[in-house]
């Protein structure tokens, strides 16, 4: 065996037995550095004849490149077996539960609002309100309430005192912001109502304060067919039933004439209530064609414009939808409640 | 509204099955809320006829039955103590429901011996609470036929929700007539021959006030008998609800429910002299027949004679001339009021009865006669007597209108297509008098004032399900509306308080007095003017001033329920006077107990005021305020902690509270814990910029930001927001920005001192920066700090 396959024997073996990649690099300087016993005899060709130089050389740098080609791959070795080791260190406890993070909810009411104002949004509908304190012109007078009507007695309404010859009161339903949106915009008119009701009543099921929906179309052409098409395909989008049967039967308010009660079809077999189905109806809104009356009190000649008006209670409409049992829990905050009814942030955003 | 399917087909002559009628009726708009038929409840259930009673072997209590069914004979154990051979009762075979123990009969075996059914008692059946044996039946009864045809069960109820405007539909011929209408059957002509006078009235009747009450039919009736009303006349009450009374007493109710022709009798031999119809004044009494005393105002319109106050007119009578088993001599009233006068004064006193009911909706004046003949003949039917001739005082009003109506109405206003013919049709099977399109108004429809009113009628008849829908006409030009600024800040106000852990709830707009003053009612409200007349309860009485009261009251509710880390919020109304601009939007919030909860990955952190701030700016900057613009003043109003709260403010406009609420406040709630809130005003924030939607330019610098740590020796009264401001003033460009990172009090620093550990982040824009410029402007910084607060570098 010639000298420099000893050699090479030998390095091979210390890169075999180098164990980390610190051994490794001493092993790499003891042969290849500068001071190194491959660089060494590199350095040792100049005495040599050209011939000679030649040959060695030759072999000198194929001992190079392979030792270098060892040190490589037993790096490459050592360098996955210090990550296996270091793999196999770093375990953590999985089932752990990260770091809390805040997490509130939406109110379910705050959430149909939202769901309606889209609807009504394709449709075309603006959206207005108004404020919750009310004189009687507006929550009755110019709604064609006569003064002693039984209609009145409907509305168990809550007043404050008397102000400057007015009747104050708390309105009874979203309709009184019909009367300021006729009172500001003349025709044609799209706009949908939201907000806080109140009335005396405080059982299973009525809470002192409520909320009600309110959407009203003025102009001069928009008919009981348009009132019909309209709420039919309001039921099927929130209700997100595409057949959802409907039903509209005749009621009475006084703000409208004709006047209707609006159904959507529903089983409640087995105690169950399922939105769509079977052959139940659920009542779920009143509607109807502005009373002449109330355009001329608003300033709108009744002979030119005509249009719709409905209303609806949220609390009821999202009970149903999202199977909400008991209308008092809507205002008692609490904590349980809100986290199992509420709405994620970006629900629906 | 009740009716039985008996009492209406006395007046509608139909072939109609209950479930049409019914559907019908809500077709029309009347609606039907509920059906009551007991033959449906007593299905299978039949009479039994026991054959035999023996005691049974092993139990003391119980005899084994043989009961006949009419198709086979049945062993059945029974418990009541009435069972005996021979007699007829109510018998529920296997598998019937029973009502009263709300179970599906079962075959069973009692003590050994089997049992194939049930002996029923009333309660058993709902009939009634009786229980103290089973049911037994008149001899006559028939084996094997439907229990409900013996116990006289066979009529079912329907309930109608009747709308204020349907006054015509308050008696079941009304109801009748708009069937017959709605071709569901033909409406049976009444029986309203006059009964002949066989004296004159010895009573006369003088009207003072013919506005309230324009006509008046009396008659006397003399030589009745009152006792009991025969049986029909029961049942037909009793099916409705009304309990019966006496035969003359059921007279007048029958012709109220079925007629819709309140009336009223009098003990004529308690009369003194004649009867007055007039307006009452203020001190006058009534003793009525509801046991109940009444004090009355001027202006009410009163039946009395000579003594005084006999009744009010159109609501009740009085105990004084009322009918009793020894009345001898009846006086009949059948008369008309007005409608407003009636709502009032039931409105005023509070009084609900059958006749105001009918009245303030209004009755047919032109039937005030017929309805007087046929009560007549009713009193002379069942309690004998003689009629006198009739006195009328005043005359019936006409309350009809004639209507200018075009057919073409129709399909304008209601969508429909119906043809001028079928129209004709509908409104004169209504009653209407049709002359040319001029449309008369039958007398007993007082709601029908205009065209759309014709409408409505033409369309119920024939069914609003018949319109055909069609969709809302856009309106040109618009495609999709957009919120107004105010919707978007409450919407992006409620969206940011969730994402940072508050749950949203909905809280009362009004609360308890003592509440509201502690949370500014007495100062920033006008509190008498906010107090409602009639509140439901004391606790829900005068309009928020704030919402925080109501949220500390919810928090503290589920505290004790043992959530006590509940942060919630809550976007609504306060309400600082009750004019239209008193009403102001609040984004309020509280949290109490942890802000962040005890867990491995760190220790837990109490809410504190500094995260309401967090939560304020939030809110200010989801509505788009720059937050960097904004000042802290430490004047927060009352309810928060004078030390720990402050104002959030825009020049001098106070956008926001933030801060603990006061420990005495909370003292005053009643609750121990401590809690931190916000209030932010979401009307006063400034309109946002017209600046166009562009954002400025990203000129990113390509070199690296430098950052140097410093700690500072301060003065503790030394804001934390004035050695950030010194700091930044040194160089805006530079500087951008200052991270407070520790702050220290105690062993080491001197007391009323503290150590401010801050970061400064210096980003070059133009060239890397040097270490000596580095230091020169640090050394800058710590002479602004020295400057500006007298604060030293920490040694």
């Amino acid at each position: 065996m010639s000298n420099l396959e000893l050699l090479k024997k030998e390095l091979v073996e210390t890169v075999r037995a180098a164990n980390d990649i610190p051994a490794l690099e001493e092993v790499r300087v003891t042969a290849l550095g500068k001071k190194g016993k491959v660089t060494s005899l590199m350095q040792t060709l100049g005495c040599l004849s050209p011939e000679q130089r030649k040959e060695m050389g030759q072999a000198l740098n194929k001992l190079k490149d392979e030792i270098t080609a060892e040190i490589e791959a037993k790096s490459l070795l050592l360098k996955k077996a210090a990550l296996d080791e270091r793999l196999e260190k770093e375990k953590i406890d999985v089932t752990l539960s990260p770091r809390p993070s805040p997490k509130g909810t939406i109110h379910p009411i705050s959430k149909t609002v939202e769901e309606l104002v889209a609807i009504f949004a394709d449709m075309g509908f603006s959206v207005a309100e108004g404020p919750d304190i009310e004189d009687d012109f507006h929550n009755f007078t110019a709604l064609n309430f006569p003064e002693g009507h039984p209609a009145r007695q409907m509305h168990d309404t809550f007043y404050l005192p008397e102000a400057a010859g007015k009747t104050r009161l708390l309105r009874t339903h979203t309709s009184t912001v019909q009367v300021h949106v006729m009172q500001m915009q003349k025709p044609p008119i799209r706009v949908i109502i939201p907000g806080r009701t109140y009335r005396s009543d405080y059982d299973m099921t009525h809470t002192p304060m409520f909320h009600q929906l309110e959407g009203l179309v003025i102009d001069k052409t928009t008919h009981m067919g348009h009132l019909k098409g309209c709420l039919i395909e309001f039921c099927r989008r929130f209700f997100e039933v595409d057949e959802l049967p409907t039903r509209f039967r005749p009621s009475f308010f006084p703000f409208t004439e004709p006047s209707a009660e609006m159904d959507i079809g529903c089983s409640r077999a087995g105690g169950e209530l399922k939105i769509g189905e079977g052959k139940d109806w659920l009542e779920i809104l009143g509607c109807g064609m502005v009373h002449p009356n109330v355009l001329k009190n608003c300033g709108i000649d009744p002979d030119e414009y005509q249009g719709f008006a409905f209303g609806m209670g949220l609390e009821r409409i999202a009970m149903l939808k999202y199977g909400i049992p008991d209308l008092r829990t809507f205002f008692e905050s609490d904590v349980r409640w809100l986290k199992h009814y509420g709405f994620g942030p970006m629900e629906g955003a | 509204m009740k009716l039985s399917l008996s009492w209406l087909k006395e007046y509608l002559d139909t072939q109609a099955a209950l479930d049409e009628i019914s559907k019908k009726l809500t077709a029309i708009g009347l609606e039907v809320e509920g059906i009551h038929d007991p033959a449906a409840m007593l299905k299978g259930v039949v009479v039994g006829h026991v054959v035999s009673a023996e005691k049974h072997p092993d139990a003391d209590k119980l005899q084994c039955l043989i009961v006949d069914t009419g198709a086979e004979k049945l062993k059945v154990v029974c418990g009541a103590p009435n069972a005996k051979a021979g007699m007829k009762g109510v018998f529920a075979p296997v598998g019937s429901y029973i009502p009263g123990s709300a179970m599906t009969l079962k075959k069973g075996n009692i003590r050994g011996q089997e049992s194939n059914g049930m002996m029923c008692s009333e309660r058993e059946l709902l009939l009634s609470e009786e229980h103290n044996g089973i049911i037994e039946l008149a001899a006559a009864a028939v084996t094997g036929s439907p229990a409900a045809d013996a116990l006289g069960l066979n009529d079912p109820v329907l309930e109608i929700n009747l709308t204020p405007n349907r006054g015509d539909c308050a008696g079941i011929y009304g109801i009748a007539r708009d069937l017959a209408a709605a071709g569901l059957g033909k409406l049976k002509p009444l029986k309203t021959a006059a009964v002949a006078g066989k004296f004159k009235s010895p009573v006369t009747v003088s009207l003072k006030d013919e506005k309230s009450c324009p006509l008046f039919i009396g008659r006397y009736i003399r030589g009745v008998k009152n006792g009991a009303s025969p049986q029909w006349l029961q049942d037909k009450l009793k099916a409705v609800g009304q309990k019966p009374i006496s035969a003359l007493v059921d007279i007048t109710n029958y012709m109220t429910l079925g007629l819709n022709r309140p009336l009223h009798v009098f003990d004529a031999d308690k009369l003194q002299g004649n009867i007055h119809v007039r307006l009452s004044a203020k001190g006058e009494r009534l003793a009525a027949l509801n046991d109940k005393s009444y004090d009355l105002d001027d202006g009410m319109v009163v039946i009395c004679d000579d003594s005084g106050v006999l009744g009010l007119g159109g609501i009740i009578g009085g105990v004084s001339s009322a009918v009793s088993e020894k009345t001898v001599n009846v006086y009949l009233e059948c008369a008309y009021f007005d409608q407003t006068a009636i709502a009032k004064t039931g409105q005023k006193l509070q009084i609900d009865s059958d006749a105001r009911y009918r009245f303030e909706r209004g009755i047919d004046p032109a039937f005030a006669s017929a309805g007087a003949e046929i009560a007549t003949q009713m009193i002379l039917d069942l309690c004998g007597g003689e009629a006198s001739e009739v006195f009328v005082a005043g005359t019936a009003p006409d309350v009809s209108r004639t209507i200018n109506y075009a057919p073409q109405r129709l399909k304008l206003l209601g969508g429909s297509d119906l043809t001028e013919a079928r129209q004709k049709e509908i409104l004169t099977a209504l009653g209407f008098a049709l002359n040319g399109w001029a449309v008369k108004t039958p007398s007993w429809r007082h709601d029908v004032e205009g065209a759309p009113d014709i409408v409505e009628e033409i369309l119920r008849i024939d069914g609003y399900d018949n319109i055909p829908p069609q969709p809302v006409v856009r309106l040109p030009g618009q495609l999709r509306s957009e919120p107004s600024p105010l919707q978007k800040r409450v919407i992006s106000s409620r969206r940011t308080l969730a994402s940072r852990g508050l749950y949203e709830t909905v809280t009362w707009s009004f609360m308890d007095d003592a509440k509201s003053d502690l949370f500014g009612a007495a100062a920033t409200q006008n509190k008498k003017a906010l107090t409602l007349v009639n509140p439901i309860s004391a606790d829900l009485a005068v309009m928020r001033p704030s919402i925080l009261p109501n949220l500390i009251e919810a928090a503290g509710k589920n505290t004790d329920k043992g959530y006590p880390d509940a942060a919630l919020f809550e976007v609504g109304g306060v309400y600082l006077s009750p004019e239209y601009d008193g009403q102001l939007t609040v984004a309020t919030g509280l949290r109490s107990g942890n802000a962040v909860a005890r867990h491995w990955s760190g220790a837990a952190r109490s809410a504190d005021a500094l995260d309401a701030k967090g939560d304020a700016l939030a809110v200010l900057e989801a509505c788009g305020i720059n937050v960097n613009s904004l000042q802290i003043t430490i004047d927060a109003p009352a309810w928060y902690h004078p030390g720990r709260s402050g104002v959030l403010r825009l020049g001098r406009d106070a956008l926001a509270y933030f801060g603990e609420i006061h420990p005495a406040v909370l003292a005053s709630l009643k609750r121990d814990e401590a809690y931190a809130g916000f209030e932010v005003f979401l009307q006063k924030l400034p309109a946002p910029k017209k600046k166009g939607t562009r954002k400025e330019l990203l000129k990113p610098s390509p070199f690296q930001p430098v950052s140097r740590d410093f700690a500072f020796i301060v003065d503790q009264t030394v804001e934390a927001d004035k050695l950030v401001r010194a700091i930044k003033s040194v160089d805006k460009n530079l500087i951008t920005a200052v991270d407070i990172f520790d702050i220290y009090m105690g062993k080491g620093v001197t007391p009323g001192k503290k150590s401010v550990a801050l970061a400064v982040t210096l980003q070059p824009v133009e060239k890397t920066l040097t270490d000596e410029e580095i230091n020169a402007l640090s050394a800058k910084i710590i002479e602004a700090v020295e400057k500006g607060t007298g604060g030293a570098l920490r040694s």
